[in-house]
Formats: structure tokens, C-alpha cells, sequence
């Protein structure tokens, strides 16, 4: 029964785990954040000059760049990692 | 700067270029690649998403419509920061295939269908040509603004010329660098190594150019923010529409546009890389996207709106005397424009020659010269489709004339490709996802796209008629392409992406839902689905049939491989196999590991049409699938059979090791039972045999004869009273004992046994308490067994109870059927250590002088009592001792079995 996925993991399982479900949640965060000036504006008056909206877009940015950046050395590059030795070696 | 000077020096920028893919395809074939599978490499020639439309028309387009010109940019980065989702399963199953391009990926997946193929490259090639053609324009409108400036020099080439030239350059480049090897897994280290230096070059030079733009021309960020605030593009407020949809347009066009997907999966060096390019990637979009708002507004300031705000990047440093950074704008444009058109002209010739040209060829003249050289073919096949991409693009770009802002061009590009999306995600996440629906799907979307888009960009009358436009397709006011069924109020392009993305998804769901794939389809669809999960994956199920020829597969391989390739890749599978020599047993797995090989340099359906003849009609069915996972399924649940067993085994031997300790120990106490019984057995015969030696010498008085006598009367009395307990327990432990069963008085039973118990220590008078009503019930029992064990008790309790004012009372309680006779009185008790021990064979306590009897009593008690069918027990915990004596009313069935009574 090798390879079927354990019920329940153990810490640092457990951890990567949560890791990979942040890594998949930052973009819908992010998609959410940078849609947020949109509701700014009101009757199709800006509601916030064009400079204070460009501020914060570039703010949600690095936000993003920054967890994305913390996050990718921690996730396992994959839940499965065992054909690690790859086949280019055959060819 | 005079254009000549301009000339050469573009000339030894490109000749450096030249250099350095020269020296970086030759450091890749010497030693290893440590630097050009670096993540910084990886990450540097993803930014071939930023052309020269973003390098030139980024700015524009932030003039024009003001901030909405980030979308292009926040897209792709909510992409990768959410690389986990998509990339991550695309680069996997990409290296895990042997996918070659994007057009490859959806064959291959819909069962390595050749139609799908030649459909995506089709798609490909409509909305790439204008894409190619906006690079051209935009390099020979950087070369006229220098050349404007001298028009002494040369005669002004005019700009058909100067695309003609940049067009043969960049095929020349290409077909150098990019046609090299024909395995398409194996990288392009020398275009990936240009294209990372020009990445550099344009991130460079466009922060040269904000700078200068922030901090020359403005005060500072603070000042520039209150430029910004007074420029006209602060009065462009952002259209809620456009703004999400222009997000969610490129970031599904990162996923789509060929040149991405050729930098992202296929050169992809090591799955590692794209964990860093997840954040760095996005940085340096970034970096590209903060200084395009503050050029734009001081362009606007300086230039006026005169001027083609496309080109501020490069005329905003002219127009102020700075030659140099103009000259380094230049080559950031230069670069952007050029590194596009390398990798796209790679990608979509890539596609061409292995959709279009090979399948063709290959039908053509099919076995005619069997020991041809294919790579030959692929390879000129490759060489013409990048010349002809070039040549598509310059016409295009000769019959349009230029004039359409470039930023249109990128986007109506972007929602073209973006028509392959539902197939793609659909693909490597839905396994019911098949190729009739993908097909339906893609072809709604690209005829939506160019009815609503594409074609009417060309303007009234050019293609579309501008009655149609007006009125709609044949005078239906609902097909109006810029307000299908009646949506008038939106913006072209995002009413486009909408209609063509929502009616193609609607095609490819209903199709794959109505449609039933094919048994390779099926194959292909768990393994991209699955790509994870390593036992989902039933690797060369596809050729389990059939029994090739290992000489003509090698024979096949090494048209495409080459000969010692091939051999090589032979030997190797021989090796596996355990045989020696070049020809491995053409197993399933091997045979589907040769497919891979040759499908990333064909493609997969090309490789699976040049293997299938020599399988003869030998097809994998449907059948087939089950069987295999039926198979495992069997396997599975033997093995859950096996575990279950094993449970069973070890649980048996735990309980035989219980029995086998059990088994000692009644042994050792079956010699302790010996040697107590020899023991219990020679002291009365001792004194026998001494009294009697005695008797026999004679000369006694006779007084002293009369005692001798008494006491081996005596003696022999106790020794047969022994002998007689011995043999009740052993008849009583055998379960042989005759019961004479019948119905009985409790009360007179324990009346019986208190008359029978009154001459033991008569001096001592005990009260007796008793519960006449609850002992007035009468049990089906042998009356006399009862009774002995009653007496036994009451004896005992007589015997050993020390308490000054003695009381024994006697409960007695019916409880379902069972009756139960407590015998307590109020002495000491037996201590806590004893308490196990009462029962057994010649356990007496410390004070063996009281007893005077062998200590079996309990003992005898206790069989009495299995025989009847109940149970004694001591009572812990009661002032004084108290034994509980427990009997059914009725002995219904047999009493319980001999063994299990002596083994308790």
C-alpha cells in the first residue's frame, strides 16, 4: 500500500501542507487586493487621484513579490518527490 | 547621433549577441551547464513577455489610458505568485512528456491527435503574425526617429527596408542558434544566454530612462507625484470593465502565448527554477512597470501630445540632448523587439514543422527510402517555418502599414491565443476533458474572437463590411460583431474576450460531456491529470499489444535520432532489460520510453503515427484500460488480503505463546501438586510406620499398645480421609463427578449444613444471621454438593474467625435466574497477598496448626461448584471474610466443560 496518501501527517508534513494551501490562496488574495481602487471610484468620478492609486497597486505588488519570495524556498517543489533523478541522463 | 553611427553600433551589439550564444552553446557542450540551468538564467528569459510593445508601448498606452496599462503586468504576476496551481503541473508534465510546444501539450493530451495540433498551431500563427509584425514596426520606428534627426548620412532607407533587414537578421539568428539540435528538450543554451543578456539590457535601459525621467527631468518622487496628479492622465479614471478584464486577459495569455510556454516548460532546465521565478519573475515586471507612469507624464509634458507617445522612451532623452541614454533606449527596444521575435519564430516553427510539414511529409512519401535520415527533414522543415514566420510577419506588417497603435495589436494578440486556454487548463485538470470538445471549443473561440476582434481591427469596409458592422452578419442586429446579442455597451476588446472565451468554454464543456475519448486519449488524460501521482500513471499501456520488431523500432528511431543516438538509447534499455547488445525485448514501458524520446523531437503525434504502423492493427481498446485497472485493483486488494492475514498470523502466535506459558506453568504447578501430595502422604505414614515398628518389637506395656493403636487409627483415618478428598477432586476436576439433581429448599440447605458445622469448636458461640424470606426459594441442584461446599464455608468461618463476639451471617440474593449465598463473618479476614491463592490445591494459610486438614477444602469447593454450574468467590473488601457462592436456579444445560474449569 505504499504511496497512499497518510490520513493525517506529521509536523513538518502537516506544515508543508498548510505552506502549499498559502502558496494557492496568494493569488486570490492578490486578485482581490488589486481589484479593491476599481471600487474607488464613484458615478465614474475618480474616487482617489491616479498617483495614490499607483501607489498602492505598486504596494500590493511588492507585497505579493515579498510573501511569494518567502514562501517558494519553503514549499516542497513537489508532494511527490521521488523521480528526483531524471531521465535526462538516459538520452 | 548620426544614423550610421547607429547602424554600427546595432550591428556590434548584434554581433555580440552572436558571441555570446556561440560561447554559451559551446560551454554547454563542453562542461556541464551549472550557470545555464541557474534560476537566475530561467527567471531572465521569462521576461521575453516583455516585447518592445511593452518597452515602447507600455508608455503609450499609459498616456493614453493611464494606470490601466499595469493589467498587462499584474496579470502574469498573480500567475506565478500562484504557481503552485497551474505552472508547476505544466512544467512537470512538460518535462514528464516530452512536450515540444503548446500545440504539442494539446495533442498529446487528446490522445495525440495530429488535427488538434495543426488547429492550435493554426491559432497560433493567425494571432503571433501581427504580434511579430508590432516588433518589426517598432524597431523600424526607432530606427527612423534617429534617422529623422540625419537625414545627411545615408539616404534615408525607407522603413520596408530596415524590417526587411531586421527580419533576415533575426531568421539568420535564429536558424543558427535556434536549429542546432533537433531534441527540443535540449535546451537552446545559446538563444536562452542572448535572451537573458537582453532581458538585462532592457531592465536596464528603461530604468536609465526613468530615472533620468524622476530625478533629471522632475524633482524627485515627490515632485513627479504632483506632476502626475496635474497631467491629463489623471483624468483617466480607471473602467472597473477593463481594469479586471484586462487582468484576467493576460494572465491567461502568459499561460498561452508559444514563446511563454517555449521559455517556461520547454527550455525549463530544472522544475527548482520556477519556484524562484514564482517571486522573481513578478519583480521584474515590476522593476519594467515603475518608472512607464512618470516617462509618460513628462512626455507629455515636454513633447506634447503631438508626438507618437509610443516612442517618449526613446525621443524624451533625444529631445533633451541625451544621445547616450537614447542610444541605450534604443538597444532596450532593439533587444525587447528581437528576443520576442527569436523565441516566438522558435515556438511556432517548432509547431509548424512537427504539426504541419512532418505529418505531410510523412504521408507523402511514407516508406519509399526507409533508411532516410529524418532529422535532415525536421530540421530544413524547422529552418523553412522559421523563415516563414519572419516572412509572414513582414508581410503582414507591409500590407497593414503600421498604423494601428501598438498596444491594440498586443492585446487583440492576447485574446487570440487566449482561445487555447480552455483546452489547455481543461486538459491537466479534467480528465473527462476530450478532443471533440477541445476541438469544438477552440474553433468557437478563435471564430468568435476574429468576428469580434480581429477582423473588424482592420477597420470598416477592410474586411468586414461596414454594414455588417452597423447592422450585424446578414442583417441580424444580435450578430453585430461588436454587440453580439445585444451587449452594446462594452468595450470592444473585453466584450470580445468574454463572448469568445464564454462560448468556446461553453463548446469544449458540452463536447467533452456528449463525446466518449479514445482509449490513447484516456491514457493520456490520467496521465496529465495524474502527472503527481506516480502510480496513477499506467506508463506504456498504450502498446500493449502487438509485438514489433526491436530492428525495425532502431531502425525507426535512428531516422529521427540519428544512429548512434539511438544505439545508445537502445543499449541503455537493453541494459535495464538485463540483455546485452543493442535490442531490448520491445516491452510496453520500453516502447513507450522510445515514444517520449522521439516525441520531444517530433512531437507526440508524429511519434505516435511513425511507431503505430509497426505495431500492425494491434490498438490498444478500451478493454485494455480495464484490464489493466482491474489488474490493479487486484493487486491492491491482495495486498489488503496479505496485511489482513498477516494481522490474523500474528494475533494466532500471540495467543499460542499465551497457551504455552499457561502450559508451564500448570506443569510446575503439577510437579508442586507431586511432591505436596508426597509430602501431605508421608507424614501420617511416618508415624504409622514408627508406631507400628514399635508394636512389632513387643515388650510394651499395654496401655502403651492401646495408644500405639489410636494413634495408627488415627493416623490412618486422616490418611484415607486424604486419599478420599484426592479422589473427589480428581473425579470433580474430570467432570465425571455423578450430580444427583433435584429440586431442593434452599433454606433447609444451609439449615443442614449450620446443624453439620455446630460441633466444630463448640465453646465458641456464634450469632447467625439470616434472611428468612429471601432463602425461601427452591434451586434445581445436587443437594449434598451444595452442601458440602456450604459446610466447608461455615467451618472454615468457624474455625478461623477471631473476633471476640463472633457473627456469621448468611445472604442469600436471586438475581436473574442466579442465586447467590454470601457467608460472611466478622473476623480478619485473609490478607490481601492470599486472596488469589485460597483456592488452589494445598494452599493453607501461615497457621497450619488450626487446620488439621490438607488444605484442599477450597479447592474441592471450587470444582463443586463449576460441576453445578457456578462459581465461588471470595468477596475483597468486606469486614471480615466473605465468600460468595454463586448457582443458576436451574442448571439448564450441561455444567461448564472440565478443561476450561481447571484451566481458570
Amino acid at each position: 500500500m505504499a504511496g497512499r496518501t497518510p490520513l493525517f501527517l506529521a509536523r513538518s508534513g502537516y506544515r508543508s501542507r498548510r505552506l502549499s494551501d498559502a502558496a494557492r490562496a496568494l493569488p486570490v488574495l492578490g486578485l482581490f487586493l488589486l481589484l479593491v481602487p476599481v471600487l474607488w471610484s464613484q458615478d465614474g468620478r475618480p474616487g482617489a487621484s491616479t498617483a495614490t492609486i499607483g501607489v498602492y497597486l505598486f504596494i500590493i505588488w511588492a507585497l505579493l513579490i515579498a510573501v511569494a519570495a518567502l514562501l517558494a524556498p519553503r514549499l516542497p517543489l513537489t508532494e511527490t518527490e521521488r523521480a528526483k533523478p531524471d531521465k535526462d541522463g538516459k538520452g | 547621433m548620426p544614423f550610421n553611427l547607429l547602424v554600427l553600433f546595432c550591428l556590434t551589439y548584434v554581433l555580440f549577441l552572436f558571441g555570446v550564444a556561440f560561447l554559451a552553446d559551446r560551454a554547454a557542450r563542453r562542461r556541464g551547464n551549472g550557470f545555464l540551468r541557474s534560476p537566475l538564467l530561467y527567471t531572465l528569459s521569462l521576461s521575453i513577455y516583455c516585447t518592445a510593445w511593452t518597452f515602447y508601448g507600455a508608455v503609450g498606452y499609459a498616456a493614453r489610458s493611464g494606470l490601466e496599462f499595469l493589467t498587462i503586468y499584474l496579470g502574469p504576476t498573480l500567475v506565478f505568485v500562484g504557481w503552485w496551481w497551474v505552472l508547476r503541473k505544466l512544467v512537470r508534465i512538460g518535462r514528464q512528456e516530452g512536450i515540444t510546444s503548446i500545440a504539442d501539450l494539446i495533442s498529446s493530451r487528446y490522445g495525440k491527435s495530429n488535427g488538434l495540433g495543426v488547429l492550435v498551431t493554426l491559432i497560433m500563427v493567425i494571432a503571433a503574425t501581427p504580434y511579430i509584425a508590432l516588433q518589426l514596426q517598432s524597431v523600424t520606428l526607432s530606427f527612423n526617429v534617429f534617422a529623422s534627426d540625419a537625414p545627411q548620412s545615408w539616404a534615408l532607407p525607407d522603413r520596408g527596408a530596415t524590417a526587411v533587414w531586421v527580419a533576415g537578421g533575426l531568421a539568420l539568428f535564429t536558424i543558427l542558434f535556434g536549429t542546432r539540435n533537433l531534441d527540443a528538450n535540449e535546451r537552446h543554451h545559446g538563444i536562452v544566454m542572448a535572451i537573458a543578456v537582453e532581458a538585462v539590457v532592457k531592465l536596464v535601459a528603461l530604468l536609465a530612462v526613468g530615472i533620468f525621467v524622476v530625478w533629471g527631468l522632475a524633482g524627485g518622487p515627490s515632485d513627479m507625484m504632483t506632476r502626475i496628479e496635474a497631467s491629463p492622465i489623471a483624468a483617466t479614471p480607471l473602467q472597473p470593465g477593463r481594469w479586471m478584464g484586462l487582468i484576467f486577459l493576460s494572465a491567461f495569455a502568459v499561460l498561452s502565448l508559444p514563446r511563454m510556454f517555449q521559455v517556461l516548460v520547454v527550455e525549463n532546465a530544472d522544475e527548482s527554477n520556477l519556484a524562484r521565478a514564482s517571486w522573481a519573475f513578478p519583480a521584474y515586471l515590476f522593476g519594467m512597470s515603475l518608472f512607464i507612469l512618470p516617462i509618460a507624464v513628462i512626455g507629455l509634458e515636454r513633447l506634447g501630445p503631438d508626438a507618437n507617445p509610443d516612442l517618449y522612451v526613446l525621443t524624451l532623452p533625444l529631445s533633451e540632448g541625451y544621445g547616450w541614454l537614447a542610444m541605450l533606449a534604443f538597444l532596450g527596444g532593439f533587444s525587447s523587439a528581437t528576443s520576442m521575435v527569436i523565441v516566438e519564430s522558435i515556438a511556432l516553427s517548432t509547431m509548424v514543422s512537427n504539426h504541419v510539414i512532418m505529418p505531410l511529409w510523412l504521408r507523402l512519401r511514407p516508406r519509399t527510402e526507409g533508411a532516410g535520415d529524418l532529422r535532415v527533414v525536421v530540421l530544413t522543415a524547422r529552418r523553412f517555418s522559421i523563415a516563414a514566420v519572419l516572412m509572414l510577419g513582414l508581410a503582414y506588417y507591409r500590407i497593414s502599414g503600421g498604423s494601428a497603435a501598438l498596444a491594440s495589436i498586443g492585446l487583440i494578440a492576447f485574446a487570440g491565443v487566449s482561445q487555447v486556454l480552455p483546452a489547455m487548463l481543461g486538459g491537466i485538470f479534467w480528465r473527462g476533458a476530450t478532443k471533440v470538445g477541445a476541438a469544438a471549443g477552440m474553433t468557437t473561440g478563435i471564430a468568435v474572437w476574429a468576428f469580434s476582434l480581429f477582423l473588424p481591427s482592420f477597420g470598416p469596409d477592410a474586411v468586414i463590411p461596414a454594414q455588417v458592422l452597423n447592422d450585424g452578419l446578414m442583417g441580424l442586429s444580435w450578430l453585430r460583431p461588436q454587440a453580439l446579442f445585444g451587449t452594446v455597451g462594452m468595450d470592444p476588446l473585453v466584450h470580445s474576450v468574454m463572448w469568445s472565451l464564454a462560448l468556446n468554454l461553453c463548446a469544449f464543456t458540452l463536447g467533452s460531456i456528449a463525446t466518449f475519448p479514445g482509449p490513447v486519449e484516456r491514457v493520456q488524460g490520467a496521465a496529465f491529470v495524474n502527472v503527481f501521482d506516480s502510480e496513477a500513471r499506467a506508463g506504456g499501456i498504450g502498446w500493449s499489444r502487438g509485438h514489433p520488431e526491436p530492428e525495425a523500432l532502431l531502425e525507426m528511431a535512428q531516422r529521427i535520432l540519428g544512429a548512434e543516438p539511438a544505439l545508445a538509447f537502445f543499449e541503455t534499455e537493453a541494459r535495464e532489460q538485463g540483455k546485452a547488445g543493442y535490442l531490448p525485448d520491445p516491452t510496453p514501458d520500453m516502447v513507450a520510453a522510445l515514444e517520449r524520446r522521439l516525441a520531444g523531437a517530433v512531437g507526440a503525434a508524429t511519434a505516435h503515427a511513425m511507431i503505430a504502423p509497426l505495431f500492425g492493427q494491434a490498438v490498444v481498446t478500451v478493454e485494455d484500460l480495464m484490464a489493466v485497472a482491474n489488474e490493479t485493483a487486484q493487486m491492491m486488494e491482495y495486498s489488503a488480503r496479505l496485511e489482513a492475514q498477516q494481522d490474523e498470523l500474528s494475533r494466532t502466535a500471540r495467543q499460542l505463546g499465551e497457551a504455552n506459558a499457561l502450559l508451564t506453568q500448570i506443569s510446575t504447578q503439577k510437579d508442586a501438586f507431586l511432591s505436596q501430595i508426597s509430602h501431605e502422604l508421608r507424614t501420617p505414614m511416618t508415624s504409622i510406620r514408627a508406631f507400628s515398628e514399635m508394636l512389632a518389637e513387643g515388650d510394651l506395656p499395654p496401655e502403651m499398645v492401646g495408644k500405639s493403636g489410636r494413634i495408627i487409627h488415627a493416623e490412618a483415618i486422616r490418611l484415607t480421609r486424604l486419599l478420599d478428598d484426592l479422589l473427589d477432586l480428581s473425579v470433580l476436576e474430570r467432570g465425571t463427578a455423578q450430580l444427583h439433581l433435584s429440586v431442593v429448599p434452599l433454606a433447609g440447605l444451609i439449615d443442614r449444613a449450620l446443624d453439620a458445622t455446630a460441633h466444630i469448636r463448640p465453646e465458641r458461640v456464634f450469632e447467625v444471621l439470616r434472611d428468612a424470606g429471601a432463602e425461601t426459594l427452591f434451586l434445581r441442584t445436587d443437594p449434598d454438593r451444595l452442601v458440602q461446599v456450604l459446610i466447608n464455608l461455615l467451618s472454615n468461618a468457624r474455625k478461623y474467625c477471631d473476633a471476640p463476639h463472633p457473627r456469621l451471617q448468611i445472604a442469600v440474593k436471586n438475581r436473574a435466574g442466579r442465586v447467590s449465598i454470601d457467608v460472611i463473618d466478622n473476623g480478619a479476614g485473609i490478607p490481601k497477598a492470599a486472596q488469589s491463592i485460597i483456592f488452589e490445591k494445598f494452599a493453607r494459610l501461615a497457621d497450619e496448626s488450626r487446620s488439621g486438614g490438607a488444605g484442599l477444602g477450597l479447592a474441592i469447593c471450587r470444582e463443586v461448584m463449576a460441576n453445578l454450574g457456578g462459581t465461588i468467590a471470595y468477596l475483597p473488601a468486606r469486614k471480615g471474610a466473605a465468600f460468595r457462592v454463586t448457582l443458576p436456579l436451574d442448571p439448564g444445560e450441561k455444567p461448564q466443560s472440565p478443561a476450561a474449569s481447571t484451566l481458570s
